[in-house]
């Protein structure tokens, strides 16, 4: 891909970096972080917890909700969106490879939205430090891996929404779709499955851990619970198969291996098809 | 064939080119040559397959047939070629970058001094100094349009591809433009698809004249007559 790639990574960072809803984004991590200082949350407790650990899992919870929407819908328009407005047509008469076009945007695509979402965790461990508060290093960096490995699922599926979508309407519709059905099996929809249909729990379980969200919630949740406690019998299953630690690598792992097939799948069509 | 023409290198070479949309064949089998330093306007109303012809130059198409540019394959060499190609689009798109940044961009692809591109800009009358942190969209449609073609004569390249170039430009910028292609390298290649059949007529050394996906009519014009 070669200087292409870098030059249109730069270019669409610094695209980036000047809207708006960047800043936005940026302030509302940064601005959640000090409200649940302000709020007390570091005195609360939970299965023990407290301080900041606390509210790590409070963060990990608030960043369940937010990014994996947030990143479908602003990923889903970028090619979709440039192939419309006949951005692509003029940017893929310049010597750049069509790879190099559509992984630059997955790359700054994700250093815009982690970056914010990893300061924001800093700037905790950096005011829980002035306030003498323990800091949890271990949750610290593993919360952040994790945190990595949910924006890459969603950007790899968004940016392979945005590769075959035929609009942009299309496209955020079906990004809408699929993040309802994740949140929908997250666990509700699930056990009522379960019991209505009298369904091996083996395959019900596995079937919930296909989801990456479920992954991302149970692989938050084990860290500090580590029996599991908070998500009742389905805990026996997970942890009599895996185990702990095997679970903490695959809560990594399959976010970042189904986020780069998609978006692999998602360039080889790119690629292989018209691109405008 | 003339005898003068037969020595002149083919740059682009489509032979039975086909290019189909929803089992639509809106190029029916193309087989045309153009060589370097021919100068031609693609005329044909609309839906005669100009836009998606030059979009097969540009490989943003897949295609059936053959097609060389250059003697490359515009889908498998696509980086290597676009070296070699310049294009402006007839509207100009809603690209987020600064004028600056555009620059710095097309001088760092290219490889190009960026003077070259605030010289041709300027010339036709685009203050490029004081519009450099000017977003491009912000532009009016006239300054877009002579910022896209300086970007794309600046970079000098053998093969010049315009899909109405002139369309948004004021009459002194247009003659400035004209004038810039009559005098640009003698062997390069210009494809100039227009509605404007008589502003071409200076600069024109071929018609070709497009009709439901076909070549109608390719006729050299000797403009010295």
């Amino acid at each position: 891909m070669g200087k292409g790639f870098l030059y249109m990574t730069e270019l669409d960072l610094m695209q980036n970096l000047r809207s708006k809803w960047f800043w936005a984004y940026s302030f509302l991590f940064g601005a959640f972080v000090a409200i649940m200082f302000l709020s007390g949350v570091t005195e609360s407790q939970i299965i023990g917890f407290v301080g900041l650990s606390r509210l790590m899992v409070t963060f990990m919870q608030v960043s369940m909700a937010i990014l994996p929407i947030y990143v479908l819908i602003t990923t889903v328009r970028s090619v979709v969106g440039d192939r419309e407005s006949n951005v692509m047509e003029y940017m893929l008469s310049l010597p750049i490879s069509f790879s190099a076009y559509y992984w630059s945007k997955f790359v700054s695509k994700f250093l815009v939205i982690y970056i914010p979402v990893l300061f924001a965790l800093i700037v905790a461990i950096v005011w829980g430090g002035l306030k003498n508060l323990e800091i949890p290093w271990d949750l610290f960096f593993f919360y952040s891996a994790l945190l990595a490995a949910l924006i890459f699922n969603f950007l790899g599926l968004g940016m392979f929404i945005s590769a075959r979508a035929k609009s942009q309407e299309v496209a955020i519709g079906t990004a809408f779709i699929i993040w309802l059905i994740l949140v929908a099996f997250l666990d509700l929809l699930l056990m009522g499955m379960m019991l209505k249909m009298r369904m091996n729990p083996d395959v019900v379980i596995w079937g919930g851990m296909i989801n990456p969200l479920q992954i991302f919630r149970t692989g938050s949740l084990i860290l500090f619970d580590q029996k599991l406690t908070v998500m009742g019998p389905a805990s026996y299953y997970v942890l009599d198969v895996l185990g702990r630690n095997a679970f903490l690598i695959l809560s990594i792992a399959y976010p970042l291996f189904l986020g780069w097939l998609f978006a692999f799948l998602g360039g080889r069509y790119f690629r292989k098809n018209d691109v405008i | 064939m003339e005898e003068k023409d037969k020595n002149k290198r083919s740059l682009i070479s489509a032979k039975n080119l086909v290019k189909t949309f929803n089992k639509i064949n809106v190029l029916k089998g193309l087989n045309i040559d153009f060589n370097e330093g021919d100068r031609i306007a693609l005329i044909g109303q609309n839906g005669a397959g100009k836009t998606t012809l030059i979009r097969c130059i540009l490989g943003q198409y897949i295609f059936d047939g053959e097609l060389k540019v250059m003697g490359y394959n515009p889908r498998l060499d696509h980086e290597t070629l676009m070296q070699h190609i310049g294009f402006i689009p007839q509207t100009p798109p809603p690209i987020k970058m600064t004028v600056g940044e555009m620059i710095d961009f097309f001088s760092k692809l290219s490889k190009t001094n960026e003077e070259e591109f605030v010289k041709i800009g300027e010339d036709m009358g685009l203050d490029v100094q004081s519009n450099l942190n000017k977003p491009f969209l912000k532009l009016s449609g006239g300054m877009k349009q002579k910022l896209l073609v300086a970007l794309a004569l600046g970079r000098k390249p053998e093969i010049l591809l315009m899909d109405e170039p002139s369309a948004n430009l004021d009459p002194a910028a247009r003659k400035v433009f004209f004038k810039y292609l009559e005098e640009y390298d003698k062997k390069a290649l210009m494809i100039i698809s227009s509605h404007r059949v008589k502003e071409l007529e200076n600069l024109a050394t071929r018609v070709v004249e497009m009709d439901l996906g076909e070549v109608l009519i390719d006729k050299k014009i000797d403009i010295n007559i």
